[in-house]
């Protein structure tokens, strides 16, 4: 292994000396070990190229399953708001009408008009399939209209109701018409009058509002990523409060002001530990101390961004400390030189200098805490929350937490979902990290 | 603080003073500061504490006399009356009474704290304004007091780790009280749900924890098992073969690999690679169960791929180049360079890397949680479902439940066993490339 010279792979046979070797047979090994080479060139090749295709793989499936989900499915109905259902408020005041109006019978004013679309439909299973065309979040949307326009009641208006799930999965052709009926969740009459609404164009697909707007719901074509995103936005936000001024501090102490003893040697080992450390490992740690000693509310934004605080310390002071070292000494000098005492050096000098580096790090470590699911879990960041978050102590889920909990919805509904939450996801990191990269390539000094 | 510090220009010509008069502003500014903080913290972790205290010596006699759980039970009833949210039980004078002190209380004592705070913090101000002369050397003081708080920071760090360590062993001590080391260490048998009531059947509560770490072990040793070769050959290809641009387009492609969330990568591997390997499986007559540890496993490996590469990719970049060049001028080829020069002279390294992939993949949670099983199968056949420590913690701590029972209490000592084989995994790798760095250096 250790002579290299080409001759010393004779092969025993051969019991001539070296260099009385004809220039032919030297000519046929020289050919083997060339092959040799292409042959080890080639494999590397394909070891980098099997974890590029992994790459393309993931993506490619991600985003063929996931782009449908940003786009919805409805149907256009001309609802008769019908006097004789929704009655008159006893109540005029306007709190008293909208009270009103969340007793009204929305399903009764959708069925009819449905049944006046389709009047040859007869018989209790047909009509609740009928119904089941839109979904129950059209009662709502009947609400909030007769809410709005108080003066169309008694008219018939023309409303694009959001259909059902299986129904949005059938025109988005994830769901076949092929295949035997009692396979389908979606009847042949079903996929008869959709026929006759598309034929008179009345099926309308469009931008997925409801998708970026709404939290999340049991009916997948209701559930929407709003209310996670302002969780994780909460999330990060205590991180980076917490996390950016106890990081900058450690590093610029580590590297300017710790003496050179055993308690620093301690600190740095820790911290390189720490910058190892399993996630869910603090995830038990959040549960532990800030859960169970300290009391805090479950569930909470608050919570979570401590847990995940705790978490990029370690990222932020080591490449702090990075930055920091990259300043030259030369400017300390200067500022000690002119009467700076090493506080201002440091705060005036040092630390502006140095702060593009170290927002490069804050940001790559907040990316990693974005995306970091298994902490949020064990803090109870898991629950099925519909209410958008609006503080700090309010029951949250954070964006990953959300693709966890869709991922394991058995409703066919939420694959697509789930996709689209993951590309929302995908596109914030790659926000984060393009805006680090960019601040990086823009504020880099050479000394 | 601005008009201290006009106080201090006007006592003494300016360049008398010691220090700039911001330092002097900021420095009492600090100083009057702390105290108030000191008492605003003594509130936010004790007020609670306190007005339980007080509202529950205030209530009537058969109350007192209730266990510490439903006392607990019965404060909580008070606090959501006084937020207005419902209550588990009906609504007595009582009560309605206790409600009523707590509320009182709860703002009594908030003034209590502020008003505290407040003179604290303009006592020591007032102190610390007759202090200042021209004389006090307030910029080394209050330099002083910045070193201090930035060293208290970096203290964090390893106040992070004791709590760490701490809260895990205390909570496992605990778990150990139920169930002795031997039954949790050697144990074969796996079955956490423990009976709420005696006379519950069908859980006995088994806590061996031996099926869960052979499960660890097969998906580690799959992922290892796809993410080494593929990872150091990439890194190979890259530093020896590849020209600078590909270099270029290459290696940042490959760690948006390490950038991509586990939970995108647990989705994948529950919706295409686990079916995918189940037909496969299938067309050639094997039983593959749909939460094969094969699934998992490659997974985990595509994920660990970036750490390995571009791990390797830097202690294969840091043998020196006269290495290289003498292997050339005795006429070997560049295969012949690396396998014979550069793999010796990197491979405590590359070991390195490979034993931080493991850590890695060994702590790495969401990807098993989404397409591993839970069922404890003691088994190396990877078409059969297993389960890994990181699923059972998280399984075991996630949805409603008790904090003492020893099913709760048993993911601390998983997450125990967890911590201290990573760390000791971490700790070797760093050593070794310690030790490597020395060589060269």
């Amino acid at each position: 292994m250790t002579d290299m010279s080409p001759n010393s792979e004779s092969d025993a046979a051969h019991d001539l000396a070296p260099y009385q070797r004809t220039a032919k047979e030297i000519q046929a090994r020289l050919k083997k070990r060339y092959r040799k080479e292409k042959i080890f060139k080639a494999v590397g090749l394909g070891g980098l190229i099997s974890g590029l295709l992994a790459l393309a793989v993931m993506v490619v499936s991600i985003f063929s399953t996931g782009l449908s989900g940003f786009q919805d499915s409805k149907i256009r109905l001309d609802v008769f708001l019908d006097p004789a259902i929704i009655g008159t408020a006893e109540d005029a005041t306007e709190k008293g009408y909208i009270d009103y109006i969340h007793t009204v019978n929305q399903s009764a004013l959708i069925r009819n008009s449905l049944m006046a679309k389709f009047p040859d439909v007869k018989g209790r299973k047909n009509v609740m399939n009928l119904q089941r065309l839109v979904s129950s979040g059209a009662r709502d949307q009947v609400m909030q209209w007769l809410i709005d326009h108080k003066d169309t009641i008694g008219q018939t208006v023309s409303m694009n109701l959001t259909t059902s799930s299986t129904i949005d999965m059938y025109l988005k052709g994830q769901i076949s018409g092929d295949i035997r009926p009692s396979m389908r969740k979606i009847s042949d009459k079903q996929i008869a009058w959709l026929d006759q609404l598309a034929q008179e164009g009345r099926i309308l697909k469009g931008f997925n509002w409801t998708f970026f707007t709404s939290g999340d719901s049991r009916e997948p074509e209701l559930a929407g990523i709003w209310g996670a995103t302002a969780g994780s936005f909460l999330t990060l936000l205590v991180t980076l409060i917490i996390a950016f001024p106890i990081g900058v501090a450690s590093a610029l102490y580590l590297e300017e002001f710790a003496p050179r003893n055993r308690w620093t040697d301690i600190i740095e080992i820790n911290i390189n530990n720490l910058a190892a450390v399993p996630s869910i490992i603090f995830g038990l740690l959040g549960l532990a101390i800030f859960l169970n000693i300290f009391n805090m509310p479950r569930s909470a934004p608050l919570v979570g961004g401590l847990t995940l605080a705790l978490m990029t310390l370690p990222t932020i002071i080591i490449s702090s400390r990075a930055a920091i070292r990259a300043v030259p000494p030369s400017i300390r000098d200067a500022a000690i030189a002119m009467g700076a005492s090493r506080i201002q050096t440091q705060f005036h000098h040092v630390l502006p200098l140095s702060m593009p580096g170290i927002m490069t790090g804050t940001i790559i470590g907040m990316a990693q805490a974005l995306g970091e699911t298994a902490p949020l879990l064990m803090i109870g960041m898991v629950a099925f929350i519909v209410d958008v978050p609006k503080g700090f102590l309010d029951a949250a889920t954070a964006l990953p937490v959300q693709i966890f909990l869709w991922a394991d919805s058995p409703e066919r509904g939420f694959m697509e979902k789930t996709s689209a939450a993951i590309i929302v996801l995908l596109m914030f990191l790659v926000l984060m990290n393009g805006l680090a990269i960019w601040m990086r390539q823009k504020f880099e000094k050479r000394w | 603080m601005a008009r201290k510090k006009a106080l201090q220009s006007v006592k003494g010509n300016i360049q008398n003073l010691h220090s700039l008069p911001v330092h002097y502003g900021l420095f009492s500014a600090v100083l009057s500061f702390l105290p108030g903080l000191f008492f605003i913290l003594l509130w936010i972790f004790f007020s609670n504490q306190i007005i339980d205290n007080l509202t529950f010596a205030t209530l009537g006699g058969e109350i007192q006399n209730f266990s510490d759980f439903d006392r607990a039970l019965y404060l909580n009833d008070v606090r959501n009356l006084v937020d207005g949210d419902a209550i588990s039980r009906p609504l007595t004078p009582v009560l309605t009474n206790a409600a009523a002190y707590y509320a009182h209380t709860q703002v009594y004592i908030f003034w209590i704290f502020s008003l505290l705070a407040i003179t604290a913090s303009s006592l020591s101000a007032f102190l610390s304004l007759r202090k200042i002369t021209p004389q006090l050397r307030s910029r080394n003081m209050l330099d002083q007091l910045i070193v201090i708080s930035l060293f208290s920071c970096s203290t964090l760090a390893v106040l992070i780790t004791v709590g760490i360590v701490s809260s895990l062993i205390f909570e496992t001590l605990r778990f150990l009280e139920h169930v002795p080391i031997t039954d949790f260490l050697f144990s074969l048998k796996w079955s956490p749900q423990t009976a709420i009531r005696a006379d519950q059947v069908g859980s006995s509560g088994a806590f061996g924890a031996i099926p869960l770490f052979t499960g660890t072990l097969l998906i580690t040793f799959i992922a290892l098992f796809f993410a080494v070769p593929i990872g150091l050959l990439s890194a190979i290809y890259m530093t020896e073969f590849a020209s600078r641009r590909a270099r270029i387009i290459f290696k940042p492609l490959l760690e948006l690999l390490a950038g991509i969330p586990t939970v995108v990568y647990g989705f994948f591997a529950a919706l295409v690679v686990a079916p995918v390997i189940r037909s496969t499986g299938n067309a050639f007559g094997l039983e593959i169960a749909s939460e094969s540890a094969l699934a998992a496993g490659i997974v985990m490996g595509v994920m660990i791929i970036p750490l390995i590469s571009s791990l390797s990719d830097d202690v294969i970049s840091a043998v020196p180049q006269s290495l290289r060049d003498a292997s050339y001028g005795v006429g070997a080829t560049k295969t012949e360079t690396i396998i014979h020069i550069i793999i010796p002279s990197a491979l405590p390294g590359i070991v390195s890397a490979f034993l931080l992939a493991a850590s890695r993949a060994i702590g790495e949670t969401m990807i098993v949680v989404m397409a591993a099983g839970m069922a404890a199968n003691l088994t190396a056949n990877p078409f059969q479902a297993v389960t890994t420590v990181t699923v059972q913690i998280v399984a075991l701590l996630t949805g409603d439940q008790e904090f003492d029972s020893a099913k709760t209490l048993s993911a601390f000592a998983l997450g125990l066993a967890l911590f201290t084989i990573t760390l000791f995994l971490n700790f070797i790798a760093i050593k070794l490339v310690r030790k490597y760095q020395e060589q060269y250096d």
